[in-house]
């Protein structure tokens, strides 16, 4: 029956997107109803050939783990990807001529792409992964819903194929890190409706008395995530044949929407589920108990009142009225507690192992981690102050500030992360080489003081520059004077950027001989 | 619950009890200037809503005790710095510029604020030096001009702009396309023909052929001479300085298609204050090549 049901729905789809093939108005829209095409008509032929397969027994009594094997590679795969588009366009920056000159690798069409490949793509395979990981320890049960985890991988990794094929070809709404057009927002509505009814499920199917913190954060990022994401990309389709659509917010209604999900697409996205990460894998590695269980649910509760508000800091001194300004302004600032709070829990987490960090390059790697964290929250807020907002506003300070969050916190927690899951998901003795991640932790920690101490200057040359004036009131500098003053700090941050990959790809290395090792045993573990 | 609790060795500290795949949780208290240093920020927070709008409200806001609004502190400090300049502003507005020039304080003045113009309206064409650019883009550093390099008339050319519709009184004159009136042929052999006019390396045959079509077809506007007539802002062919660049292939393009270049009008709709036109003149007179 259900045989029955998959192999008419491949085919039908296949069917419906060939139509689409013929009848789409745009370039960006016919390649993917083609690679919908080829996609449905594979799913055809591999449902013919496995109908009536027999489904394997007894599969409640161990943990689900094909799924996050198959993230582990994606979030592996997708680092690299946007690794490398961060470094290329930083290169594009200090050095126009590497645009090429064509419309598909112009800084323009590949920035998006290098966000939504570290952010959505590395980020958002690394949380779907290790939250279906900890789910499960932590709740000592199965995944609930059967398959439909792998529905999720796959589902989620198809969004990124269409999203990052779409920029190359031109095809955005124009809103950042929400740049995908309607169709690919309608589908990954329906995979994370798909991935919160895993989450709950097997939330309400566990062994476990109480919920364990991390699945707070996660769970809380799976429903934050959702609703921005809907609100923010409510639009109306040109046609069903088009990949253009109309955005529902007008003007400076628009402008806050936008922001409101922007910066909750940091808070929600690049923090919360972060942190929940940052809940098991810190305690597991170091073999240390949670600090305070009373400081995680404060800060857990005040982490995400708070958050929801502060999106206006991002649009000071513009059309926004005043009291949404610095409403946003006075939540960023009270949100300055309960994100150390976090970092409190995780960095004090280790009281009684401390001396493990000598011996232990993925422990240290956590910690860093969670050191640029709380560097990073502490400059968040002062840069959410409207007068400080003034001068680094539009600046570098503000990638500055981001990289050192996204580097230094989510891709060294991500990386470390990694290392803890492929040894246990493979079942290998250990990993293959410690020194190798030592060697990724020193490169991506100096990568990344290159990149962030070379922006600050920057930026604050740039705010300077801009704002300066001669004895008389009159402007001093031309923007062309600022951009040639920023050459120099442009060519040390995609230095940074370098280091940064070539840390990357040693992880990479890594993980990948490790999979290649001899196997431990083999034996399944049981769900307890 | 109570009986699961236990002392952790290492920090004296009870756990909570609970256990997560072998993870437990301590029972530490929050730490205090955590809370502390958290409830600071609360009664900041309290404070400063009271003092700056912050609460919305059925239609607007809550104002704050401060009176506190952006657009008031902008205008505000646009108003101190025009006030500050008004009495040199007024003085650029009813003094000659050829006197300007001729006065130390309101030419200092005028450069001062004219480069500040100038770097903020049109470097982006002409560079934020003034070094202009190939594609159009005039140099304003040399003493080749299109419409006259005397302070008036590039105080006429900022105000009105060049071929810029919506202004009347903007400079006009138009390049027809000699594609559509010449052979290919006869433009080939204008190109070379202007490629001698300024000594550039050409076929001197061909060059001498295309003379009559030049003398013909080019000379109305840009002379016998070829050096050009600024009342028709018709360019010199003859000083090897080249809007779109002076290579054969370039010439043949701007023979066969033409040019229009335009230049906005900074008058209207007030878009730079007369005063501010002014002194932009001055400043770029006074790059080097002004006459």
């Amino acid at each position: 029956m259900l045989d029955g049901v998959k192999i008419a729905a491949f085919g039908l789809g296949a069917l419906m997107f060939a139509i689409a093939t013929n009848w789409g108005h745009d370039q960006a829209y016919r390649v993917h109803a083609l690679l919908l095409t080829a996609l449905c008509a594979a799913g055809f032929v591999w449902s013919i050939r496995t109908a009536g397969a027999r489904q394997p027994v007894n599969v409640e009594s161990s943990y689900m783990d094909g799924p996050i094997r198959y993230g582990v590679v994606a979030t592996a795969f997708w680092a690299i990807v946007g690794f490398l588009m961060g470094t290329l366009i930083a290169f594009q920056l200090a050095y126009p001529d590497l645009n090429l000159g064509l419309p598909w690798t112009s800084f323009g069409r590949l920035r998006p792409l290098h966000t939504s490949a570290v952010i959505f793509a590395f980020g958002g395979n690394g949380l779907i992964a290790t939250s279906f990981y900890v789910v499960q320890r932590t709740c000592a049960t199965r995944l609930w819903g059967g398959n439909a985890a792998w529905f999720v991988f796959w589902g989620y990794n198809l969004f990124i194929v269409l999203a990052a094929t779409g920029y190359v070809l031109g095809s955005t709404q124009s809103l950042e890190y929400a740049e995908p057009e309607w169709y690919a927002d309608l589908w990954l509505t329906i995979v994370w409706v798909v991935y919160l009814a895993i989450y709950l499920g097997t939330l309400v199917k566990r062994k476990e008395p109480h919920i364990y913190v991390a699945n707070w954060f996660y769970l809380s990022f799976i429903i934050t995530v959702a609703l921005l994401h809907v609100v923010n990309n409510l639009a109306v389709p040109v046609s069903i044949w088009s990949s253009a659509s109309v955005a529902l917010w007008p003007g400076v209604q628009g402008a806050m929407i936008q922001w409101w999900y922007g910066h909750n697409a940091v808070a929600f996205f690049l923090t919360v589920p972060f942190l929940a990460m940052m809940y098991y894998f810190v305690p597991k590695q170091a073999n240390r108990p949670v600090y305070s269980y009373r400081l995680s649910i404060i800060h857990f509760w005040s982490l995400i009142f708070l958050y929801i508000w502060a999106g206006p800091h991002h649009l000071h001194y513009t059309a926004l009225p005043d009291w949404a300004q610095i409403l946003g302004m006075v939540m960023s600032i009270i949100l300055w507690m309960p994100s150390w709070g976090g970092a409190i829990n995780g960095l004090m987490t280790l009281q009684g192992a401390w001396d493990k960090l000598r011996t232990d390059p993925i422990l240290r790697m956590m910690v860093v981690a969670l050191a640029f964290y709380t560097m990073a929250t502490f400059e968040g807020p002062m840069m959410s102050i409207r007068a400080v907002n003034s001068l680094s506003h539009y600046t570098d300070w503000t990638i500055g500030h981001v990289h050192s969050g996204v580097l230094g916190f989510n891709g060294l927690l991500t990386s470390a992360a990694l290392y803890y899951l492929v040894p246990r998901l493979w079942k290998r003795e250990r990993l293959y080489s410690l020194s190798l991640v030592s060697w990724h932790f020193w490169l991506a920690t100096i990568g990344i003081v290159l990149y962030a101490s070379s922006m600050w200057i920057a930026g604050i040359t740039q705010g300077l520059m801009w704002r300066e004036v001669d004895s008389l009131g009159f402007l001093v500098n031309s923007f062309a004077d600022t951009v040639a003053a920023m050459h120099p700090m442009y060519v040390i941050r995609a230095l940074g950027g370098v280091l940064y990959l070539t840390g990357g790809l040693i992880m990479a290395w890594n993980l990948w001989k490790t999979v290649m090792s001899e196997p431990l045993r083999a034996e399944t573990v049981p769900a307890e | 619950m109570a009986t699961k609790r236990e002392l952790d060795e290492a920090t004296q500290t009870e756990t909570t009890g609970h256990v997560w795949d072998g993870i437990k949780e301590l029972d530490t208290p929050m730490p205090r200037w955590w809370l502390w240093a958290f409830y600071a920020t609360i009664v900041w927070g309290v404070v400063f809503v009271i003092l700056y709008p912050a609460w919305p409200l059925v239609n607007g806001a809550t104002p704050g005790l401060l009176g506190y609004s952006s657009r008031a502190q902008v205008a505000s400090e646009v108003a101190r710095a025009r006030d500050a300049n008004a009495a040199l502003d007024q003085r650029i507005l009813d003094t000659d510029l050829a006197a300007v020039e001729q006065d130390p304080e309101l030419l200092q003045f005028a450069v001062a604020g004219g480069g500040a113009v100038f770097r903020n309206n049109c470097g982006q064409c002409h560079g934020a030096g003034g070094q202009g650019a190939i594609g159009g883009f005039p140099n304003l550093l040399d003493d080749d001009w299109l419409w006259g390099g005397t302070v008036e008339a590039i105080h006429q050319t900022v105000q009105h702009g060049i071929r810029y519709d919506a202004d009347p009184d903007t400079r006009f004159s138009q390049m027809p396309a000699f594609g559509d009136i010449l052979t290919p042929e006869e433009i080939d052999g204008l190109t070379q023909y202007v490629l001698s006019l300024s000594g550039t390396e050409h076929d001197a045959g061909m060059a001498a052929a295309a003379q009559q079509t030049f003398l013909d077809n080019c000379a109305s506007c840009h002379g016998e001479d070829g050096a050009g007539m600024q009342d028709q802002g018709a360019p010199s062919l003859v000083d090897g300085i080249w809007l779109y660049g002076g290579d054969p292939a370039t010439i043949r393009e701007t023979i066969t298609t033409a040019r229009y270049g335009i230049m906005p009008s900074f008058s209207l709709g007030n878009r730079l204050r007369p005063e501010d036109i002014r002194k932009v003149a001055v400043y770029v007179h006074n790059l080097g090549g002004g006459q």
